[in-house]
């Protein structure tokens, strides 16, 4: 038996250094500094510039989402998954949505499983491009910043041809999706994939075996497979340490076991290995998305929410004529559709890990609660583990490196 | 001296200053056009033609910004610092040579061993120990920085000033022996002459390559410029030095820190690139002198060789916006690593051979040929077995998910 992990809280690295019982300093770093990813707040005690011990304090961003879930109807809530994880707002939908629908256990057709895949792993690589560019940013390598916004842009050109929104896409409703795919949907985005591949070649072209890349990032936060799954560090961080887990092969959401991808690995865990990992990631988006496109134009249109008019409005027609569809459109409306009593647990592989929803339901249109695993949350506290030892410098790197979304931090 | 001579001087002062700290201001705008043009962007084009007035209205928001000094604050200390940063920025430009436009009308003079010819009005003075002014005057620089960090009162400030003077002193030392390798080379300290010894092809950079590589490195950290600039590291230290300036005195700091850049690109090319000089620029002065008199001669000389030398520094300068564009920063200990473990050895190995070389051989051609060769040697077998990691591929793909066996 190893020798178990803690994490210090911020009291307990303040207090002897105020009563002056240390020869360290304390740096309070955060929650306005430009390396901490929004409002993460780190007490440092620096000897020199080696971090001798760190406590991450959260709760700087608390919005009351789950809490806020359980005053809404089902259908209401998917608006603020969005505001969770800002970086990867479908992925929060789809985690939500599925989970509901296990509640429900309602199908979704075929179409809406194929969009739900491609969008969510389009809105896995634009996460993946936002953490390149911070990451990029924070070693100050700044041009690869501008570079992946240019085609995280393109990306959110494409949610906003869906949906109508960039980020707050709101875009998988419980059943299905909130709206058919456009006619120039298909075009757009297999334009898209074509380019990406030689993008993500010229982001490489710049880090990979750029020296001072390589000396900020090999060997640098190192943690091993064991005390990262102690520490339940999930998504790619977990990956470059070697161990082959993702909950797309472990348990497939969305029809993932029918498309053809590999998992990416690394060997050392360090963050240079976190970088290539979400490299490799990337293309293996590309090449799932592209997958789908090439399934969606093969089908055809078609419905894209369930058939069952207890959870999903009909379309606005039948609603003119039948009066069955307008009690539906009405009750749905007004009063919400009613699950069964009992839970739901649904993970899902989101840009940062693993992202479980768990629904609790007392058989009211209400969730009673409303619990997400949130991969930044769970990720955040191995920051102490990796860092301690290092130099202020790699810090700012392993926070970078691990990818944390403040608004998932604090729910 | 006669009044004159000072009435001269006293305005070649004035314009100097004043055409240096133009520059500065035009060298914020080139470097923010510029690395908006590398990183897919437009960059600042709103206020005159193509954002020419930029610069101004910049200062005028500095101008009008609050002046605070933060209650904790050691108050003299903080106040003199910005000084201290920019005044020596400013007078290390009294020894560099622009140009030669020669008073006397008489532009061969200019290469002319024998000074006793020659007023150059593009050249305050001619210290014969310009170089080693120059070396006293940046070393000063660092007390700016340094003061600034510690007066401000905050943390991050006080790392900043830890790590310019723990960076400053570690360079200095390479820096010394590059530029001392490049004085053994031409056996002056006078900036002139070292100008006006690189007559012909036969540039600096041949004799000194690793001096110049040396000099590049260790000169861009003196001025804490990228990828050196770990005192300011907005990603780490959220400002550096200048967390608590603000207003004017946040403006001068920057402005220490460009026109060192600018001088230090100005100095590489009067030790490395010929300064004003370049081949054919003798042949020109000739020609002209010969058809219009000594006088047009001389000043077109003058015109022609100031023209050379600032597109020399513009390269520089857009060599030093590239970089900053493209590199991530170093790190702290990488930093030390670099200056003491290489580059401080390779400078005295750089300046021993370039003795030894110089002693043994004196035709000037031929030693600067076996000096290029020993230098690319040196570099190559340096390059060689630096510890820098490989970029090694760790990244494995698996198909289907695999857990470690054991839970420890």
């Amino acid at each position: 038996m190893t020798e178990p992990i803690t994490v210090p809280t911020p009291q307990q690295i303040i207090e002897p250094a105020i009563s002056g019982r240390t020869e360290t300093m304390v740096l309070n770093m955060g929650p306005h500094h430009p390396s901490t990813h929004g409002v993460l707040r780190l007490v440092l005690e620096l000897d020199g510039e080696v971090v001798v011990n760190l406590a991450p304090d959260v709760g700087y961003l608390h919005t009351g989402i789950e809490k806020t879930m359980e005053s809404k109807t089902y259908q209401k809530a998917v608006v603020l998954t969005d505001r969770m994880d800002y970086l990867a707002p479908l992925s929060n939908n789809l985690c939500y949505a599925l989970a509901v629908e296990k509640l429900l256990e309602v199908e979704i057709p075929e179409r809406a499983q194929i969009a739900r895949v491609l969008l969510t792993e389009l809105q896995r690589i634009s996460s993946h491009l936002v953490w390149l560019g911070t990451h990029a940013l924070d070693l100050a390598a700044m041009s690869v910043f501008l570079y992946a916004f240019r085609e995280r842009e393109q990306i959110l050109d494409i949610f906003e041809l869906v949906s109508g929104a960039r980020m707050m896409t709101s875009y998988f409703r419980i059943g299905g999706l909130a709206y058919d795919l456009p006619a120039d949907f298909l075009p757009t985005v297999e334009q898209f994939l074509a380019i990406m591949p030689s993008r993500i070649d010229e982001y490489e072209d710049l880090l990979t075996a750029n020296p001072l890349w390589l000396e900020r990032t090999v060997g640098v936060g190192v943690i091993d497979a064991q005390a990262a799954i102690a520490l339940g560090l999930t998504g790619a961080n977990l990956r470059a340490t070697g161990v082959a887990y993702d909950v797309r092969k472990a348990m497939p959401y969305s029809g993932y076991e029918t498309y053809s991808f590999e998992i990416p690995i690394g060997k050392n865990g360090d963050i240079y290995d976190r970088y290539r990992v979400r490299i490799a990631e990337m293309r293996q988006s590309v090449k799932i998305a592209q997958q789908a496109a090439e399934r969606l134009r093969e089908l055809g249109p078609g419905p894209v929410v369930t058939p069952n008019r207890k959870v999903a409005p009909p379309p606005k027609r039948e609603i003119t004529e039948s009066m069955e569809s307008l009690i539906h459109h009405f009750k749905l409306w007004t009063e919400g559709f009613k699950p069964p009593r009992g839970d739901a647990y649904v993970s899902i592989e989101s840009p940062r890990g693993i992202l479980g929803c768990y629904v609790v339901s007392d058989g009211s249109p209400k969730p009673w609660r409303v619990h997400f695993r949130a991969p930044s949350f769970i990720n955040l506290q191995s920051l102490a583990h990796m860092a301690k030892g290092r130099l202020v410098a790699d810090l700012v790197a392993l926070i970078a490196s691990l990818d944390p979304v403040l608004g998932e931090v604090d729910r | 001296m006669d009044w004159l001579t000072i009435l001269i001087i006293v305005i070649q002062c004035f314009v100097i200053t004043l055409a240096v700290t133009t520059a500065f201001a035009y060298l914020t705008l080139f470097e923010r056009r510029l690395l908006a043009r590398l990183q897919n962007r437009v960059g600042p084009n709103r206020a005159g033609p193509g954002g020419f007035l930029q610069p101004a209205a910049d200062a005028v928001k500095l101008f009008f910004k609050e002046d605070i000094v933060p209650a904790l604050a050691d108050k003299p200390v903080y106040l003199l610092a910005p000084a201290l940063a920019v005044i020596p920025a400013l007078i290390i430009w009294a020894v560099i040579p622009f140009g030669c436009l020669n008073l006397n009308w008489d532009y061969q003079a200019c290469y002319d061993p024998d000074r006793s010819n020659l007023w150059n009005i593009l050249q305050i003075t001619d210290l014969n120990i310009g170089i080693l002014y120059v070396l006293a005057v940046t070393s000063i620089g660092v007390y700016g920085i340094t003061l600034a960090g510690w007066a401000s009162n905050n943390k991050y400030s006080m790392l900043g000033g830890i790590r310019s003077s723990a960076q400053l002193i570690s360079y200095e030392l390479a820096l010394g022996c590059a530029i001392l390798s490049v004085v053994m080379t031409y056996g002056t300290f006078s900036m002139h002459e070292i100008v006006s010894q690189q007559r012909g092809w036969l540039w600096g950079i041949i004799p000194q390559l690793l001096g110049f590589v040396i000099y590049m490195i260790a000169a861009t950290a003196e001025v804490v410029r990228a990828p050196f600039d770990l005192v300011e590291a907005e990603q780490e230290l959220t400002g550096g030095y200048n967390t608590e300036y603000g207003s004017m005195k946040f403006a001068l700091f920057f402005m220490a820190e460009y026109i060192k850049l600018i001088a230090i690109s100005a100095l590489a090319v009067i030790f490395f690139f010929g300064g004003w000089h370049f081949p054919g620029l003798d042949i020109l002065g000739r020609e002209v002198t010969a058809l219009a008199g000594p006088v047009v001669g001389s000043i077109v000389f003058g015109i022609v060789s100031l023209g050379a030398f600032l597109l020399k520094v513009t390269i520089f300068l857009f060599i030093s916006v590239w970089v900053r564009a493209s590199w991530p920063r170093l790190r702290y200990d990488r930093l030390m690593d670099l200056g003491w473990k290489w580059l401080l050895p390779l400078g005295l190995l750089n300046l021993v051979y370039t003795t030894v070389v110089i002693v043994l051989i004196p035709d000037r051609v031929v030693h600067s040929w076996i000096l290029f060769g020993l230098g690319a040697l040196t570099l190559a077998i340096a390059i060689g077995i630096n510890r820098v990691p490989k970029p090694v591929d760790n990244v494995t793909f698996v198909n289907d998910i695999q857990l470690p066996s054991s839970q420890g």
